[in-house]
């Protein structure tokens, strides 16, 4: 019997012990601080990029460390999980130790008071009274008129007035606390809990091998009433229609189907006038079968749709694969014989180069390139639109691939309009860029001539051969070297037209001279080519139709500069052809978000309640005021006040010292009748 | 001394709020409630039904500010006369230009930068423009914070006059300065048009006004000015990143607005949001004096305090440095000009504590009441920072697809707070008072700035609107 009460005691001792210890304050904070220091850490290791950045960035060690503690994605992680949970059991056992004690006070008035305890309180005073019924009234009536609810009791030697307001201070604590709760229940309902939960059921599998939705196996697949909540992405392309989303969770994606498709049958940006983006907007088609229904809608940012517990939100945007027309200049074919190539974003062509089979892969086109103007833009812009570009990469043969970005209109540089390329070979770097100068007509043809004029060895030989008779004319003994200048001359074309300028000091620096003579050799050598190109460059005004009796213009001597600055470049574009893009039909495709949120209505309501609460709590002060009538040791009738407020100390002392002043106004009036 | 009857009765009759009301708060009302009205008649076609909603709120909610703390009637008064005189301004302003052949755009910025092409009013040029008036409002704000150390210095009672006129006027022209920028941006076209709440520079000065006017409230409950030099200063801090980022950043153009600002939900979101930083910058400042008089007391020169002001100094520093050279280190590696600036803030914490002492600790405010202030604004800050969260929640679920993604700047949100939930626990709860919690809402300030800028400086996310 005796050991059977002492099990007894020792288990209601445990039990609250463990009370004691899961509602302590310590652990509260313990708790919030630990929460905010690994949220902290969510911040600044960025979350859920691919696991290669991590190990560039931390090594592998570190990586495995990392990954095993779940720190890539800190919020969904089981520990954080755990964290949350301590969070809402502490705060749930404060409720559950608080909560009675806090209904208690709202309605207790502290009838029961001693005398001795209320005058320990601070600035309470005592009168000594004759009428004590009137003396009652009046404080009672005074304590109403400052909003005090008034309870009276009567003892045997004493006789208690006492006031209370601000009750639902107490009330806020309840409810700024059932709030966070609330808030969060509706925050777990929505979070990826249950992805997890299926994936460790074996339920579910996360892929990350497959390419194609089509192709996912069925574990990796999911029907819609499979997860509480979730929120996945889709790009759609115009015209196109989806009935998934794709959820991505750490390197791979889980297929979402929804239970109605979503047709996508417009998207538009549009801008400013001076050229950022204003708004993006996409016109969805919502198909659904079940429903028997099908309706337009236009959502864009800011403005989702809703429709049957699934909200639908514009995210972002893409090409949803364009149609491309190009026309392909070879570099290294005298005849010049262009090809038209057409393709679509995301699609891909095979060419036949001199450097061998060679596969266009069309990456993205961008119909504006806005920008902000550079520092004292001449009319005084703030961004310049550069027009249409279209990123492609070349592979060879090898699977070695370069990324080029072409624009399609001339835009200016150095003065003049050039058609801008930029390559680069892997998307780390940055683009190097070609400039060819535009012609008269806003068309590369004049250049392309130029270079094809320079393949042709022919022709070149030809023009070599009359510009060297030029110039020698009337030297004595030219014969002699006569042929020695043409043979460099073609030397020199021949090499800068596959090296550039590099391949010419290359061809120097060769030579088992001293320093001097190299310089000396080098201007001879430019000076050469310079008549040559010069000569071949007015073989080509010439078949343009320009009469060339009469000195060239400025602005041709200008084209004529810029080729050659294009042209020394040409040897590290790395393809031997240029694709000028000459027309498109612009498809965009939306980016949308799909989400299932069912916690989202439980979350605002645990916020309402916690702000009311937090109001409650923070801004309402519970005050009581206590009138004791009694008898003081010599038989005087006494009347002693005292009061309390559980905030802002300072404030109700203040109050409460103009409520004695005023009974000690009411009082003596009292006292002399 | 006798009492008659009557004076017995009205010391016994309820006292009603609204019969205390004067006929000047009837007049404050009802000229707010005509100003919403025909506010609404003109502009109702460009706003939705939450915006409407917003708008006779807001009359509402400062009616109710203006019969609370009735300073503020006046307040508001000045900033809607000095505003609507602004605006009435501009008209024949912009026409000038026009007519010189300007497009609207750039008149509005030769406007508005006080450009050398404008020869309009001197009233309008050097008083009224948006930068113009933001200027004032810079230059009061720092004047103020040295004649309010000067009345603590020498408790000089025309200097604490004038310290608290200038902080006045201040805030005035802050409020101007914001109001008729808004104008401005709808000047340079409709669409461009916005609450100037939206970036940096305008949430800067919103920060400083807001802070302000919390300063001020306390400053007549209190009646003392002995706490303005210290909550000053981090005004003064504001606006000296204000004046560089205006000054070398030219951040004080109006740009339009990405799409995905373009909410009703701005307007209430960002306002709230700085009521909470705003009040938890305050105590952290009267954290400081806290602790700086506690130090002083204890005659012994205190290397923690200084410790403190250093590590302010150095996150400042870092902060300027991201911003103004791109990386920490470019400014760090400077070590002369490190080690010249943390001497500047050691010799000013080591003058503040010698300063302090020369003052003498009778003549420094109470400690009780710098707690007790600390806390009031704490619990203010925590309501309305409480109330922002939960809005940028909501605003989150409409724009980017649910309402919490642990986006750096939320997760920050969360992380403040948390801290001051924590705070508030010690405090209400386990009854702890003083020096732990002063050193604490100094501690919380820091946490305060790296959500408010260090987010949007060192760490990408959502908030920084580099997409959509």
């Amino acid at each position: 019997m005796e050991n059977n009460t002492t099990t007894a005691k020792a288990t209601v001792s445990r039990r609250s012990v463990l009370l004691d210890f899961l509602g302590s304050m310590n652990l509260a904070i313990t708790i919030l601080v630990i929460i905010a220091i690994a949220s902290a850490i969510g911040t600044v290791l960025k979350q859920n990029e691919p696991y290669n950045n991590y190990i560039i960035k931390f090594g592998p060690f570190w990586h495995e460390f990392f990954l095993s503690l779940n720190l890539y994605d800190i919020y969904s992680s089981g520990w954080f999980l755990v964290l949350l949970v301590f969070l809402v059991i502490s705060t749930l056992t404060c409720i559950y130790r608080n909560t009675p004690h806090m209904l208690r006070e709202m309605r207790n008035f502290r009838l029961n008071s001693k005398i001795k305890s209320l005058k320990t309180i601070e600035g309470s005073k005592s009168w000594a009274i004759s009428d004590v019924d009137a003396t009652e009234k009046t404080v009672a009536r005074l304590f109403e008129v400052q909003g005090y609810q008034v309870r009276r009791k009567q003892h045997d030697d004493r006789t208690i007035i006492a006031g209370m307001r601000g009750r639902y201070n107490r009330l806020g604590y309840i409810f700024a606390h059932v709030g966070i709760i609330v808030l969060l229940v509706g925050g777990v309902m929505d979070s990826t809990v249950d992805i997890g939960l299926r994936e460790s059921l074996g339920l579910s599998k996360i892929d990350n091998t497959t390419e194609f939705v089509k192709d996912m196996p069925e574990i990796s697949q999911l029907q819609p009433n499979d997860l509480i909540s979730f929120r996945g992405n889709i790009s759609i392309a115009e015209g196109q229609t989806a009935n998934f989303t794709l959820l991505r969770i750490r390197e791979g994606t889980l297929v979402q189907y929804l239970p109605f498709a979503i047709e996508l049958k417009d998207f538009r940006v549009e801008h400013y006038s001076s050229g950022q983006p204003k708004s993006f907007e996409s016109d969805l088609v919502i198909i659904d079968k079940d429903k028997d229904a099908k309706f337009e809608h236009t959502i864009s940012v800011n403005y989702p749709l809703q429709y049957r517990g699934y909200t639908i939100y514009q995210a972002s945007f893409g090409d949803g694969g364009s149609k491309l027309k190009f026309k392909v200049w070879p570099f290294y074919d005298f005849k010049l014989r262009t090809l038209d190539v057409s393709g679509v974003v995301r699609g891909e062509r095979v060419l036949d180069t001199i450097n061998g089979e060679q596969t266009m892969e069309f990456i993205d086109f961008k119909k504006y390139n806005v920008r902000p103007a550079e520092e004292g833009d001449p009319e005084g812009k703030k961004f310049v639109n550069d027009g249409s570009s279209v990123v492609f990469k070349v592979r060879n043969s090898s699977g070695v691939a370069r990324e080029y970005t072409n624009y399609m209109s001339p835009v200016i540089f150095k003065g003049r309009y050039v058609f801008i390329t930029g390559m680069r070979n892997s998307p780390s770097e940055a683009y190097r860029y070609l400039h060819i100068p535009a012609d008269e007509k806003f068309t590369v043809e004049r250049f392309m001539k130029f270079h094809a004029l320079i393949n042709n060895s022919e022709r070149a030989h030809q023009i070599a051969v009359q510009t060297v008779d030029q110039v020698l004319k009337d030297a004595p003994d030219s014969d002699k070297y006569r042929q020695n200048i043409i043979t460099t001359m073609m030397e020199l074309l021949d090499k800068f037209n596959y090296g550039g300028y590099a391949a010419i000091d290359n061809h120097i620096s060769n030579q088992q001279v001293d320093a001097a003579q190299k310089a000396k050799m080098r201007e001879a050598y430019l000076k050469v080519l310079n008549t040559i190109m010069q000569a071949l460059y007015m073989d080509v005004l010439q078949a343009e139709g320009v009469d060339i009796s009469k000195p060239i213009t400025e602005d041709q001597q200008g084209f004529y500069l810029a080729a050659l600055d294009t042209l020394r470049q040409i040897p590290l574009y790395g393809t031997p052809f240029y694709a000028q893009l000459t027309d498109f039909t612009h498809v965009e495709s939306s980016g949308l978000s799909v989400a299932k949120l069912p916690g989202t209505n439980v979350f605002y309501l645990g916020s309402v309640m916690s702000i009311i609460g937090i109001f409650l709590l923070l801004y309402l002060s519970q005050q009581r005021l206590w009138a004791v009538f009694y008898k003081n040791d010599e038989g005087q009738d006494t009347l002693l006040v005292a009061g309390s407020g559980n905030r802002n100390v300072e404030d109700f002392k203040r109050h409460f010292q103009q409520l004695v002043d005023k009974l000690s106004r009411l009082v003596g009036e009292n006292k002399n009748t | 001394m006798s009492v008659t009857k009557d004076a017995i009765h009205d010391e016994l009759q309820r006292e009603s709020f609204i019969k205390s009301l004067s006929i000047v708060d009837w007049l404050f009302a009802a000229i707010l409630i005509v100003g919403a009205g025909y506010a609404y008649q003109l502009y109702n076609y460009l706003m939705d039904g939450y915006e409407v909603a917003i708008l006779f709120g807001t009359a509402i909610s400062l009616i109710a500010l203006g019969w609370w703390w009735k300073a503020t009637r006046i307040l508001m008064v000045a900033i809607a006369a000095l505003s609507l005189l602004s605006i009435l301004l501009y008209g024949p302003a912009i026409q000038a230009l026009l007519t010189q052949g300007m497009d609207s755009r750039d008149a509005i910025a030769a406007l508005a930068n006080l450009d050398d092409k404008v020869n309009s009013k001197f009233l309008f040029k050097y008083f009224l423009s948006s930068t113009s008036a933001i200027m004032w409002m810079s230059a009061l704000f720092i004047m103020a914070t040295i004649v309010y150390f000067f009345n603590l210095a020498t408790r000089n009672v025309y200097a604490g006059k004038v310290a608290t006129a200038m902080t006045w006027s201040a805030t005035t022209m802050g409020f101007v300065g914001l109001m008729v920028r808004w104008r401005e941006s709808y000047l340079i076209s409709p669409e461009v048009g916005h609450i100037p709440v939206s970036n940096l520079y305008e949430v800067f000065i919103l920060f400083a006004v807001i802070t302000a006017l919390i300063y001020l409230h306390y400053e007549g409950r209190y009646k003392t000015k002995a706490m303005g030099g210290f909550v000053l200063m981090v005004i003064s801090a504001a606006i000296g990143f204000l004046l560089w980022y205006h000054f070398n950043k030219g951040a004080h153009e109006i740009a339009p607005l990405v799409p995905a600002l373009k909410s009703y939900w701005m307007k209430i979101h960002v306002p709230a949001n700085f009521i909470g930083y705003g009040a938890f910058a305050l105590a952290a400042m009267l954290g400081m004096f806290y602790l700086f008089i506690e130090h002083a007391k204890n005659a012994k020169l205190s290397n923690q305090i200084i410790a403190v002001i250093l590590i302010f100094g150095i996150t400042i520093l870092s902060f300027f440095g991201k911003v103004g050279a791109g990386s920490v280190e470019v400014v760090m590696s400077n070590i002369g000009l490190t080690i010249l600036i943390c001497a500047g803030f050691w010799v000013l914490g080591f003058g503040i504590v010698r300063g302090m002492r020369a003052i003498g600790p009778d003549n420094l405010p109470k400690l009780d009441m710098l707690d007790d202030v600390m806390h009031k604004s704490i619990a203010l800050g925590f309501g309305f920072f409480t109330i922002a969260t939960i809005l940028g929640a909501a605003w989150a679920a409409e724009a980017w697809g649910g309402y919490w993604s642990w986006d750096p700047k939320e997760t920050w949100a969360l992380i403040v707070w948390l801290n001051y939930a924590a705070w508030l626990h010690m405090r209400l709860m386990k009854g702890l008072r003083g020096t732990p919690l002063a050193w604490w809402s100094v501690v919380g300030l820091l946490i305060t700035t790296f959500a408010f800028i260090g987010v949007n400086i060192f760490l990408s996310g959502l908030h920084a609107y580099g997409e959509l």
